[in-house]
C-alpha cells in the first residue's frame, strides 16, 4: 500500500472480502480512499446510487416508507442504503427471517418485522437483496424455495404494492428467488435504472475527489 | 551471596500488610522488621513489598514461533511487570503434549528472568481426539493441564481426562469455547459486530462450555480451572457452581476487565483476541467477579504477535494481545479494589491453583523463598511499545497512561528488575 501511495496516486478504489480493509488502507496511505464494498460492512456509491435512483422519481425522500427485504445480516448494500435513506429522512423498515437479521440492531434508526405480506400495502419502495445460495446450507433457511414462498417477491405479492410503489435491487437477481421475472420487468422496477445510475453516479464521486470538484 | 536488604516499603501478603524492610540471604527471606540492613540497599520507600505475582496463561510462543517471542523475552517481561512465575501455554509449535516438550521449554527457562513454569495439553497434538501422556508429564512436576487456544470439544474425552486427572493432583484448565456456535466468528457477537459487518463470536459459546465443564467437575470430582472467563453468563454460572461446593476456579484478563467490544470499531487488529472484547455489562460483571472471589486470579493471556501478522484485515489477522508489562497497573486502578485484594489476585490465589504455593506467592516471612515484586502504587508512566521488554508490540494499551509501576522484582534473592530496569 506504502508503495502504491509513493507512486503518487490520488485516490484508491478498495473493494475488499474482509469488513474494514478500506479502512485500515485510509490509515495507511494519504491518497483518497474510496470504498467499493467491504465484507459485510458497507457499499457506499451503491447507496448514493439509490438514492439518486429513488430521486429521480420522487421529489425527497423524507418521509418515505422503504421496505429491505432479504439477507441483511450478510448485507453491505442493506448497512449502508439503511445509513444513507434514515439520513435523508425516510422511514426503513427491515423484513427478513431473523436469521437473516444481524444479531443485534441496537442503534438502528430502523423497524424490523418478519411478515413481508404484512409490509408491502404500506410501502413506497421495496428494495429486494440478493439471496445467496450458501445460506441453506448454513442452517440460516431451510430451502431457498421455503425462502421465497415466505419473502420471494412474486407477482401475487406485487399486487399488494401501491400502484406508485417502486421496486429496487442492487444486482445481481436471483430471478425467481427473491424476485420473480415478471417483477423485475415491470415498470415499477427501477433496477436497470439503478445500473445506469451507477456510472453516473461513481463518475460524480471520483470528479469530487479527483476532478475540478477537488479544491 | 551478598545480604540484600529492601528497605522502606509496605509488606502486602496473605497474612495483612505492615511497614516493613525485607532482608534476603542465600536467596531466603532471612529477617523482616523495621531498621534493618545489609551489604546493598534497595530503595521500596512509597512502595509495596509483595510476593511476586504468579501468572496461570502466557504464551511463550518458543518453540515454533521464536519471531513473536522467546521464553528470555517474556519471562523479561514478566519479571518487569513483577512476575516471579508464569505458566507457559501449550499451543507451541511442537505443542507441549509430551515429557520431551516440556523438558525442553523448563530448560529454556532456566537462568530466565523469572519461574518458568509448563502446562501440558489434555490431547495429542491438541487435537481433541486423544489423551496426551499427563502422568509423564506430571512426573516432571506440570501441574496444570489445557489444550488452550482451543477447548476440548468432546464431552466425553473431557470427562475421561477428568477422571485420568484426578489419580494425578493435578488441575485441568479449559479454554471454554463451543467451536459451532463460535464458527468464523472475529469479535463478540452484538451491537457493534453488526454493525461493523464482522462475523460474531456469540456470549453464549463461551458459556454453554463452562456450563457443561461445571456438570463435569461435579461428575468427576476433579478439580477444573477456568480460563479468561470474558462473559457476565460466565461469572454468574462459576458463582453458582462456587455456591454449590463444585471443585472449580477461574481467572480473568487484563483486557476484560478494561476494554469494550467499541474498540474493534477502529478496525485495528491489536484488538483482536480471543475470547473476544465484550459489552460494558461484562466488563463490570468480570469486575464483580473478581471483587467477591467468583474469579480467583488475574491472568494476562499475553499472546505476543509480530507486526506483520497484525497488519491483515480484521478478519484476518491472529487473535491475541501482550498483557505481561501492563496486568499489574491495570488491576491497581481499573478494579477498585484495596492493593491487598489485588495482590491476591495476581500473586498467592493464582499460585495456589498453579500449586506453585511453596515457592511463589506465599508470605513474606523468615525462612521463605525471597521471590518479591515491588511496586509504586502511585507512579505513573505511558505505554509505549516499542520500549515493553517483548519481541512483539500487540498491546492495545499503546499511549494509555497507566499508574503502578514495578520499581524491583526479586527471584530467590537475586535482583532481576532494579529501578524499572531488567537485569537479565
Ligand atoms: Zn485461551
Amino acid at each position: 500500500m506504502q508503495t502504491i501511495d509513493a507512486m503518487g496516486v490520488d485516490a484508491i478504489i478498495v473493494r475488499h472480502a474482509s469488513a474494514g480493509v478500506p479502512w485500515q488502507v485510509a490509515s495507511w496511505v494519504d491518497a483518497s480512499v474510496i470504498n467499493a464494498g467491504d465484507g459485510w460492512h458497507e457499499h457506499p456509491t451503491q447507496a448514493l446510487l439509490d438514492c439518486y435512483t429513488i430521486r429521480e422519481r420522487v421529489s425527497s425522500l423524507a418521509g418515505l416508507r422503504i421496505a429491505i427485504v432479504g439477507d441483511v445480516k450478510h448485507s453491505r448494500v442493506a448497512r449502508s442504503d439503511v445509513l444513507a435513506f434514515t439520513a435523508l429522512g425516510a422511514d426503513v423498515t427491515l423484513v427478513a427471517p431473523p436469521t437473516l437479521l444481524p444479531p443485534s440492531l441496537a442503534g438502528w434508526p430502523v423497524e424490523v418485522s418478519h411478515d413481508v405480506d404484512d409490509v408491502l400495502p404500506k410501502t413506497d419502495v421495496v428494495y429486494l437483496l440478493r439471496m445467496q445460495r450458501e445460506r441453506q446450507t448454513e442452517a440460516l433457511l431451510p430451502s431457498l424455495r421455503e425462502y421465497t414462498a415466505r419473502f420471494g417477491l412474486t407477482r401475487e405479492r406485487a399486487r399488494l404494492l401501491a400502484d406508485d410503489a417502486l421496486v429496487m435491487h442492487p444486482g445481481p437477481m436471483n430471478r425467481g428467488v427473491e424476485i420473480a421475472a415478471e417483477v423485475a420487468d415491470l415498470p415499477r422496477s427501477v433496477i436497470t435504472r439503478q445500473v445506469a445510475n451507477g456510472v453516473a453516479v461513481r463518475m460524480a464521486v471520483l470528479f469530487l475527489l479527483l476532478g475540478a470538484g477537488r479544491r | 551471596m551478598k545480604e540484600l536488604v529492601v528497605k522502606g516499603g509496605t509488606v502486602v501478603d496473605a497474612t495483612g500488610s505492615r511497614r516493613a524492610d525485607v532482608l534476603i540471604r542465600n536467596g531466603a527471606v532471612a529477617g523482616v522488621g523495621e531498621g534493618l540492613d545489609g551489604e546493598r540497599v534497595l530503595d521500596a520507600s512509597g512502595c509495596i513489598v509483595a510476593p511476586g505475582l504468579v501468572d496461570l496463561h502466557a504464551h511463550l510462543r518458543q518453540p515454533g514461533r521464536e519471531e513473536a517471542e522467546t521464553v528470555e523475552t517474556a519471562a523479561r517481561a514478566a519479571a518487569l511487570g513483577g512476575y516471579t512465575a508464569v505458566v507457559a501455554m501449550p499451543n507451541t509449535d511442537p505443542p507441549i503434549d509430551s515429557a520431551a516438550v516440556v523438558r525442553e521449554v523448563l530448560d529454556l527457562g532456566t537462568g530466565a528472568a523469572c519461574d518458568v513454569r509448563v502446562a501440558g495439553a489434555i490431547t495429542v497434538g491438541r487435537r481433541g481426539d486423544q489423551l496426551a501422556p499427563m502422568a509423564e508429564m506430571a512426573a516432571m512436576g506440570v501441574r496444570l493441564f489445557t489444550d488452550d487456544g482451543s477447548g476440548v470439544q468432546d464431552a466425553r474425552l473431557m470427562r475421561r481426562a477428568l477422571e485420568y486427572a484426578s489419580a494425578l493432583g493435578v488441575t485441568l484448565a479449559q479454554h471454554c469455547e463451543d467451536e459451532a456456535l463460535a464458527a468464523g466468528g472475529h469479535m463478540h457477537e452484538g451491537e457493534w459486530s453488526s454493525r461493523l459487518g464482522i462475523p460474531g463470536i456469540p456470549a453464549a459459546a463461551e458459556e454453554v462450555m463452562v456450563a457443561r465443564d461445571i456438570a463435569l467437575a461435579r461428575l468427576t470430582g476433579a478439580p477444573v480451572h477456568f480460563l479468561h472467563l470474558s462473559t457476565a453468563g460466565a461469572v454468574e454460572l462459576v458463582r453458582l457452581a462456587k455456591a454449590a461446593g463444585v471443585p472449580v476456579t477461574a481467572e480473568a484478563a487484563p483486557h476484560h476487565f478494561t476494554l469494550t467490544h467499541a474498540e474493534v470499531a477502529s478496525y485495528d487488529p491489536v484488538f483482536k483476541v480471543n475470547p473476544p472484547l465484550r459489552t460494558e455489562a461484562d466488563v463490570a460483571a468480570v469486575k464483580a467477579g473478581l471483587a467477591d472471589g467468583t474469579l480467583d486470579a488475574v491472568a494476562t493471556d499475553h499472546a505476543p504477535h509480530p507486526q506483520e501478522d497484525k497488519e491483515e484485515p480484521f478478519d484476518q489477522a491472529p487473535p491475541g494481545m501482550l498483557g505481561l508489562e501492563t496486568a499489574l497497573p491495570l488491576a491497581l486502578t481499573e478494579l477498585d479494589l484495596p492493593v491487598e485484594r489485588v495482590v491476591a489476585l495476581l500473586s498467592w490465589q493464582p499460585a495456589h491453583i498453579a500449586a506453585l504455593d511453596g515457592e511463589h506467592g506465599g508470605p513474606v516471612v523468615e525462612g521463605r523463598p525471597a521471590n518479591l515484586c515491588v511496586f509504586d502504587p502511585a507512579e505513573a508512566w505511558v505505554v509505549e511499545p516499542e520500549r515493553l521488554a517483548s519481541r512483539s508490540r500487540n498491546t492495545p494499551y499503546a499511549g494509555r497512561k497507566l499508574t503502578g509501576r514495578v520499581r524491583h522484582t526479586i527471584l530467590r534473592g537475586e535482583p532481576v528488575v532494579v529501578d524499572g530496569e531488567a537485569q537479565r
